[in-house]
């Protein structure tokens, strides 16, 4: 039985700090019937689009919908996988260039289930969650960033 | 009737507003579409959806009285 599964807030302030993952991964120890976990960090690129450099994305979200929509994807996660623990953060407001703006954090018995439900988790998160960024130069102009 | 609409990202850029109050005299999606993209210069060439009381809506849905709409435009997390 899992107990991960009652809908929550996935959104954190600003970027997801190295301390929380490190934290997060210092929980699991006393969950021995874990063999595996499988991290994805999502990290802010210092894109160059058209001569400047992005320095930031500001990040926002229609929330209500959201947490909708992890709670769902979460379900159906742990429908598909047979994973022990499931764990989603995600950044609002501005995370530099470099920094973390999304954890996904699965753990299993046995690797292949926690791999495979990270790489479904990450894609579902980027093409149906209603989160949106705004990729900010060193000048303070922007772009609206889209997820290909 | 009214409809309260939520923007978000450049569309509420475009908007000038997070938040507008829309008078709609149809029903589906479909006419909310053209009803909004005469309001937003920029949102008929660009890809957006619709979501009615937090689910993307098809453009037959029907819209009722005290639905929350909200338009949105492409997604860029993670």
């Amino acid at each position: 039985m899992s107990t991960e599964k009652k809908p929550k807030n996935v959104f954190v302030q600003g970027p997801i700090t190295p301390e929380k993952i490190a934290t997060s991964i210092a929980h699991h120890q006393v969950k021995t019937n874990i063999g595996g976990h499988d991290i994805f960090l999502g990290q802010v690129r210092a894109d160059e689009i058209n001569g400047k450099t992005v320095k930031a994305i500001d990040y926002e979200a229609y929330e209500e919908m959201a947490n909708k929509k992890f709670h769902e994807i979460r379900e159906a996660a742990f429908e598909k996988f047979d994973l022990t623990c499931m764990h989603i953060y995600h950044s609002l407001g501005r995370v530099n260039a470099g920094e973390i703006c999304l954890f996904v954090f699965t753990s299993s018995a046995h690797r292949r289930e926690c791999m495979e439900a990270t790489r479904f988790l990450v894609e579902e998160i980027k093409a149906n969650a209603p989160i949106f960024g705004k990729e900010v130069f060193e000048d303070e102009t922007h772009v609206w960033k889209e997820n290909k | 009737m009214k409809l309260n609409v939520k923007y978000f990202g450049m569309i509420a850029e475009w908007a000038g507003s997070e938040n507008g109050q829309l008078d709609f005299s149809g029903t589906s999606v479909v006419e909310l579409r053209s009803e909004i993209e005469k309001r937003i210069p920029g949102l008929n060439s660009s890809s957006y959806q619709i979501a009615v009381n937090r689910v993307i809506a098809t453009d037959e849905a029907i819209i009722t009285l005290g639905d929350e709409i909200a338009i949105l435009p492409p997604f860029a997390g993670g």
